[in-house]
């Protein structure tokens, strides 16, 4: 290049470079502010979001105090406020949801993982990150017009005959209910196991594999005596993630739960969570107290899902980790 | 063959089997839930949809164009606010971070990605409604965004880590200063990426219902402006719904489809732009 190129200094005097680097320092020293400044906004946002939640809660907290969690009574009209039957219903669905994505999500990540040729995997899980994208407030309109009949019409014959002697299965039904919002929620947690697994399960090494199938074991002992156990962390970790999006789903539990705050053994019955009665009853709340008490079960909420997004990171970090730290 | 091999290759291909079975029912969902919303909402669909306001309480047809004017308004601002923290932030972390900054910026956007959207809700609602003393889009687009960042500042990141070391060295040998190198060979050399990332992310807050119920709240009118409560498709198709009547059932499917063809169709689109060509030609 024979033109003197103004960010070519490679032949130019030393003065004259020394101040254009100096320049291009404070250049680079304004980039670097600037980024940082967006970079410590999210912070900021994330302390604010708990501060936030904290003094907005401090009414309820000084009135209940643990005694939030052991009341059964949500009353606007005496002024006293409960969490129990909530966080009741939160954890019976959840369990619900679970008891069913569990295995299947577990049973199509080996099938995605450990045997589809690559192609065929590659485009199922294509479908299941679509399948992920689908909003909430969809399943909830599926769940309402579908789930909601067949519960009536199938799955609650279907259970109760056979098995209402369980206080599980006691009915009646009116569709609405535990069951149904975690049959709901299972769908809605099921790629998110999927998706977790299958890449925990691709991350351990070949050389496993290949050792247990050498010693002569069948494809699927080499897989559930092998490769499961060397993932298994991490398809905990994929558990307690779907867990945590359980807990702390909205839209399509509010729409099938029923929205009666009940404590009850029976699957069938009616309930509310936690997520739905602060999305039913917070435009409506008058009252400082009534309003501090959804946000204290906000705060609830927060904490169970931060403790369980944390571990379940822990958990998956720690998989993929040793995945890779095994030489290949 | 002795008969415990037969067995245990008869477990193995049953359980193999099984497992695909399960594959085959997870996502059989997917054409299952998209084959109901396309026959239910496609025989509701009209072109009034678009075009016409919310009838009265009662009284049957109208659509619901104030709502899909109203969502595109939450995303628009959404992500003027979201975008731009989430990618300078992303910079920052791929660029100029020094350890402890970016692990406690990391966390933190970690951290609010797994809050749940009811309590984002909250916190917009205390954040921008309880000041202003009024539900509007803009505490809507306040929520919404929030959950744009920790998306956008992860990705970011992780695309930007992703260009090639030469390719900063290169420009770096030519001179260019950092900041330089940055905007102009760094970013671009990731831009598919990071595209495909703020797209993923706003596809995935145009579903959005529950941060929306008690900051955006809900209109049956044209919003008047960016301070007044405005309609959203999720938020009509949730009310619709839960609704006792008839022709809003019909409706809230026609929104269903409407939302979720958007929503899709984003995916796919974002996915094919990743795909599609390597962001950085191979040496």
């Amino acid at each position: 290049m024979a033109t003197s190129g103004t960010t070519l200094p490679n032949a130019g005097p030393v003065t004259g470079s020394r101040s254009f680097l100096s320049r291009l320092r404070d250049g680079d020293e304004i980039a670097r502010l600037i980024t940082m400044v967006f970079a410590a906004t999210v912070v900021l946002i994330t302390l604010l979001l708990v501060y936030e939640l904290w003094t907005n809660s401090a009414l309820a907290r000084a009135k209940f105090g643990l005694h939030f969690f052991v009341t059964q009574v949500w009353d606007p009209v005496i002024d006293q406020y409960g969490a129990l039957p909530f966080m009741y219903g939160t954890l019976v669905t959840s369990a619900v949801a679970l008891f069913i994505a569990v295995p299947l999500g577990i049973g199509a990540a080996i099938f995605l993982a450990e045997l589809a040729p690559p192609r065929i995997s590659d485009t199922l899980q294509f479908f299941i990150d679509l399948l992920a994208a689908v909003p909430s407030v969809i399943y909830g309109l599926l769940g309402v017009f579908i789930v909601v009949p067949l519960m009536r019409t199938v799955i609650f014959p279907g259970l109760n005959k056979p098995l209402g002697f369980l206080p599980f299965f006691k009915g009646p039904s009116y569709g609405v209910g535990f069951l149904t919002a975690g049959i709901v929620l299972a769908i809605m947690v099921i790629p998110y196991i999927i998706s977790v697994s299958r890449e925990v399960l691709l991350s351990v090494p070949r050389d496993q594999r290949e050792a247990a199938l050498a010693l002569g074991s069948t494809r699927w002992e080499s897989t559930w005596n092998v490769v499961v156990p060397f993932a298994k962390t991490g398809i905990l970790g994929s558990i307690f993630l779907a867990l945590a999006r359980a807990l702390g789903e909205t839209m399509a539990v509010t729409m099938v739960i029923g929205n009666v705050p009940t404590i009850s053994a029976s699957l069938f019955s009616p309930g509310d969570s936690i997520a739905s009665v602060i999305a039913n009853q917070f435009t409506e709340a008058t009252g400082d107290l009534y309003l501090q008490s959804l946000v204290a079960l906000g705060l609830v909420l927060f904490l169970m899902t931060f403790i369980l997004n944390g571990l379940a990171r822990l958990l998956i970090v720690v998989t993929t980790q040793r995945g890779s730290g095994v030489p290949t | 063959m002795s008969a415990r091999v037969k067995w245990r290759r008869f477990v193995s291909n049953f359980m193999l089997t099984l497992t695909g079975l399960c594959a085959l029912v997870c996502v059989s969902v997917l054409f299952l839930i998209l084959g109901y919303l396309v026959f239910n909402g496609g025989t509701s669909i009209n072109w009034a949809f678009f075009t016409q306001l919310p009838k009265p309480v009662g009284e049957a047809g109208g659509g619901m164009a104030n709502a899909i004017v109203g969502s595109a308004k939450l995303l628009l601002a959404a992500s003027l606010f979201g975008v731009p923290i989430g990618f300078l932030g992303g910079i920052y972390l791929a660029e100029f971070s020094g350890g402890a900054v970016a692990s406690v910026v990391r966390y933190a956007a970690d951290l609010l990605n797994g809050v749940p959207s009811i309590v984002i809700g909250i916190f917009a609602y205390s954040m921008v409604v309880l000041p202003f003393r009024h539900f509007s889009t803009f505490a809507g687009a306040f929520a919404l965004g929030l959950m744009m960042i920790p998306i956008t500042l992860r990705s970011t990141e992780e695309f930007l880590n992703g260009v090639p070391r030469y390719l900063r060295e290169g420009a770096m040998a030519l001179g260019a200063s950092k900041w330089k190198t940055i905007a102009s060979v760094v970013v671009p050399a990731a831009y598919r990426g990071i595209l495909t990332a703020i797209l993923l992310a706003l596809a995935r807050v145009a579903g959005e219902t529950a941060p929306l119920l008690f900051t955006a709240f809900g209109n049956r009118y044209w919003s008047q402006g960016w301070g007044q409560p405005t309609a959203s498709l999720p938020v009509m198709i949730f009310t619709y719904a839960v609704s006792p009547y008839e022709d809003w059932h019909r409706q809230a499917w026609a929104a269903g489809l409407v939302l979720l063809g958007l929503i899709l169709i984003i995916n796919i689109l974002a996915r094919t732009i990743l795909s599609r060509g390597i962001a950085v030609p191979r040496s």
